[in-house]
């Protein structure tokens, strides 16, 4: 089941730049929020601060509290402990191309060190089917190499390796963004169905997906999260003429 | 007439008419002449040097596999050198000794150029730190290897009174880590970040990721880069000569003095003996047609391209 | 992208393995409990200590460079103290070198290692310089790999092969006919008198430069690969004709970094020692003439340091072989300086 996130006075800088500006917002277990905007105004930095990749660079910096349920995951828990809860889709496709379907499934089970063979032949299915890619390569799981697979398909399969850690809390930086639209349907349908048991996060360039798939809507602009509230009370009514003007296409 | 003081009137000849447009002055007419020959001499000039730089590879290849393939027989392959006066010796205490001191070397010199390409890569990014080590590490590519060998002497040598298999393995270490260290952190240099960050993602510890995740995928490249510094330290001559030392005889102790094939090749080039001159060359023959493949296999590797099958 | 997404009348159901994922987990762990999953990984560490285990032992190994050269600094200098405290700078400019009776002078050996090294450059550059401009700008296509590669097994012929071939070949050819054409049409220089066996300062430098001329011209060849494009064109578009596009286009904006080569090629023949011991003559004399046998630092190193009897020689041959080590870090690091300002910022090229 998943974990509601709390966020409070996030703040975040790359090197001198401050990107993320005081955000606040709590967003509810068992749902799917959105976050739309202009590009570079910090959805991704927001995103990367929710499971502590944002640190991972050198020269970036975060302060303010993120609580994933209770936990304050920055004092209170170590990056990588947070890391397993909460998994993450990136923008592209990023499948270890030097591991079979099936190890790259399990590569989170594996990497941490996860024995069982008969758990993770059983996991690899299950995350597999959750993604809807287990009837497309069930026969070649241990014979094609991850990066042999095509760009929807690669991606389905990085959800699923990210399914298969179990997390509570599930993260996508634009996922579809660099497939196809039959492919960006099918990762639609399975954010759909997958909301009821994950806490799902999904930045988006693209609006009508945001209505689509997410019962609420963030809107960044600047580094600022201007508005957050229902998909429904964004798109029809928003509070904030800046929403409005991005919504109905002014700018962005 | 205007008054523009920008406009003046075009020069006339004698009928009053202005010069046709399209004659150009004799001046330009013979620059452009020039230019131009010019441009056809240097295109001649670049052809001839690079004619003249393959001439002398060519002549010393085929002159090298005239002269050693007539003594490469098995003998050469089996025996140890014969006696002054006798034939039917050969180098085979030499190639196995350079196997011994090169096994030596890189057991010592791959572990820790790697692990030093590892950090320049995966733990220094943009640190000051990196960029010295590796600045120095280019440096100490060019330091000539007498002046390893030297040292080495001093280290190992001289207090132990002895030379040794083992000082000549540990000069030939020095010489391979600052090699293997570059040519590493520029494989891994060439991981994507993203297949990083998605293992980070997933929760995977950093030193894991790094094992597990660049490593491996930079492994071809990597291994190709350890091939490249062996091939150049089994040509070193110099470290060797007061370290390994050279040996007449078999052996294998770690603790005495060893044969290797560059040094014996030196060895019998310097004497006045026709038999060891043969012998000289058939070394030299075997010795670049190790390194040949070796070279040729990294010219291989590296037009496939780097990654297999990653987008 | 302004299309609404059809409401699908038949929405899509459940694939049945999701549902039976769900019915699964469910079944699996009551409400509240984590999977065995989730519990494996909670009570895994975070792998802190490995990670700084792991870092800790990576940097060890990248700070062995520096270990590497401050042990060849240290370890020299405190070797040649006998020669130093004895001879101080007087060393490197006495001319006389007479082990037996204790003289030392290190200045036949600096004179004969800049003589080479100068003679094998002037040879070297211009040829190098033309293949560079020649793979670079001018190659067919086709031809661009095969001889690049050949520029590339040069490279990596051992020096003990290179003397070999100079031995038997080059010094005959110096002795036998080079020479005497050398003396009767250029005799007048005074360079090319006296005896002339064969081995000397000129077979030196000109096996030298056979060796030193693929390192100038690859990186050469990097250099002027690194020019973009728009330079070449914008000259182009003046009405250059080639050889001005590559002399203003390219040479001009190249011009640091192919010094650098050339001097990461001076750096290479001045620490040169198997093929140069093997033609050189090692005779430690400075003569007017090429043909004379010479001597460079790295030579008497490679030819007297096993013979060498009493502390003050090896003392004495320590101190050139710390002179060469300052002197090779000092020229390598100007020139990998001035290499590394013109290709700042270039990937790195696998070639």
């Amino acid at each position: 089941m998943g974990v509601s996130i709390s966020v409070e006075h996030l703040n975040a800088w790359y090197g001198t730049t401050h990107t993320l500006q005081d955000i606040n917002v709590e967003l509810p277990a068992n749902h799917a929020t959105a976050l739309i905007g202009p590009s570079g105004c910090g959805k991704s930095t927001f995103v990367r601060c929710l499971n502590r990749m944002h640190e991972t660079n050198p020269i970036a910096r975060a302060t303010g509290v993120v609580k994933m349920g209770d936990l304050d995951i920055y004092k209170d828990a170590e990056p990588v402990q947070i890391r397993r809860r909460v998994g993450m889709v990136f923008q592209r496709p990023n499948p270890f191309p030097t591991m079979s379907i099936y190890d790259n499934v399990a590569s989170g089970l594996k990497l941490n060190g996860f024995r069982n063979r008969a758990v993770l032949d059983e996991t690899v299915e299950r995350s597999l089917k959750s993604a809807a890619l287990w009837e497309e390569v069930k026969d070649d799981l241990k014979k094609k190499s991850g990066a042999s697979l095509s760009g929807g398909q690669q991606q389905r399969m990085c959800i699923a390796r990210a399914l298969a850690v179990d997390p509570e809390v599930l993260l996508m930086d634009e996922p579809a963004s660099a497939l196809d639209p039959v492919s960006t349907s099918k990762i639609e349908d399975l954010i759909f169905q997958l909301k009821s048991q994950y806490t799902i996060v999904i930045v988006t360039h693209n609006m009508q997906q945001a209505a689509r798939v997410a019962e609420n809507t963030g809107f960044f602009l600047n580094g600022k999260m201007v508005e957050f509230d229902s998909t429904h009370k964004i798109f029809t009514n928003p509070k904030d003429k800046r929403t409005e003007d991005y919504i109905t296409g002014r700018f962005g | 007439m205007s008054t523009n003081p920008f406009h003046t009137p075009p020069p006339s000849n004698e009928a009053g008419l202005p010069p046709p447009a399209n004659r150009k002055s004799l001046w330009t007419r013979v620059n452009t002449a020039r230019r131009y020959v010019v441009n056809h001499l240097i295109t001649g000039l670049s052809v001839l040097s690079t004619v003249i730089v393959i001439v002398p590879l060519v002549a010393i290849l085929v002159y090298l596999v005239y002269m050693g393939a007539s003594s490469l027989n098995l003998n050469f392959f089996t025996k140890i050198p014969a006696p002054v006066g006798e034939t039917g010796g050969g180098m085979a205490n030499a190639m196995v000794g350079s196997g011994i001191v090169l096994a030596l070397a890189s057991l010592m010199g791959v572990p820790v150029g790697i692990a030093a390409g590892v950090y320049l890569a995966e733990f220094g990014r943009g640190k000051l730190l990196a960029t010295t080590v590796r600045f120095t590490a280019d440096v100490l590519n060019g330091v000539p290897s007498i002046v390893m060998g030297i040292s080495i002497y001093a280290l190992i040598v001289k207090p132990q009174q002895h030379y040794s298999a083992f000082a000549g393995g540990v000069a030939l270490a020095i010489m391979m880590v600052p090699t293997i260290a570059r040519t590493t952190e520029e494989m891994l240099a060439t991981v994507p970040h993203a297949i990083r960050e998605a293992a980070l993602g997933l929760g995977v510890p950093k030193w894991r990721t790094v094992v597990s995740v660049s490593l491996k995928t930079a492994s071809p490249g990597i291994i190709t880069g350890c091939m490249l510094a062996f091939a150049r330290v089994a040509g070193e001559t110099a470290p060797l000569l007061f370290t390994a030392f050279g040996n007449q005889f078999w052996s294998y102790k770690l603790t005495e003095p060893i044969a290797a094939l560059p040094l014996q090749i030196y060895v019998y080039a310097m004497s006045p003996y026709d038999e060891w001159h043969r012998l000289a060359w058939a070394g030299s023959l075997v010795l670049i047609v190790m390194i040949m493949v070796a070279v040729t296999l990294v010219r291989i590797y590296a037009s496939r391209g780097v990654l297999k099958g990653a987008s | 992208m302004m299309t609404e997404r059809e409401p699908n009348p038949t929405e899509p159901a459940m694939p049945p393995a999701v549902t039976n994922f769900v019915a699964a987990s469910a079944a699996a762990a009551p409400e509240g409990a984590p999977s065995a999953i989730r519990q494996f990984l909670k009570a895994r560490g975070s792998g802190g200590f490995a990670d700084k285990t792991f870092a800790g032992l990576m940097l060890l190994c990248a700070l062995s460079i520096f270990a590497i050269v401050i042990f060849i600094l240290t370890i020299l200098t405190v070797r040649s103290k006998l020669s130093l405290a004895q001879f101080g700078f007087h060393f490197f400019v006495h001319s006389g070198w007479d082990p037996v009776a204790g003289d030392f002078g290190a200045l036949p050996f600096i004179v004969g290692t800049l003589e080479t090294s100068l003679l094998a450059l002037a040879m070297a550059v211009p040829l190098a310089l033309g293949v560079a401009i020649f793979l670079s700008e001018l190659c067919p296509q086709r031809l661009r790999a095969p001889i690049s590669f050949v520029t590339e097994l040069l490279a990596a012929i051992p020096s003990v092969v290179y003397g070999l071939w100079a031995v038997f070949v080059l010094v005959p050819i110096m002795r036998d006919q080079l020479g005497p054409l050398l003396s009767k049409y250029l005799g007048w220089t005074g360079l090319f008198e006296g005896y002339n066996f064969g081995v000397g300062i000129l077979t030196a430098s000109i096996i030298l430069a056979i060796m030193i001329l693929p390192i100038i011209s690859s990186i050469t060849r990097d250099i002027m690969l690194a020019v973009p494009t728009s330079q070449r064109e914008a000259v182009l578009a003046l009405g250059a004709t080639r050889w001005e596009m590559i002399r203003t286009g390219v040479l001009r904006n190249a011009r640091i970094g192919i010094v650098g080569a050339v001097i990461l090629g001076l750096g290479r023949a001045l620490g040169e020692t198997m093929a140069v011991t093997m033609v050189v003559g090692n005779h430690p004399e400075i003569a007017k003439s090429l043909f004379a046998p010479g001597y460079t630092l790295a030579s008497v190193i490679a030819n007297e340091f096993s013979e060498a009897t009493g502390d003050m020689y090896l003392s004495a041959l320590i101190e050139i072989g710390l002179a060469l080590f300052l002197v090779t870090i000092v020229v390598n690091a100007i020139a990998r300086l001035m290499v590394w300002a013109v290709t700042r910022g270039t990937p790195a090229r696998a070639h």
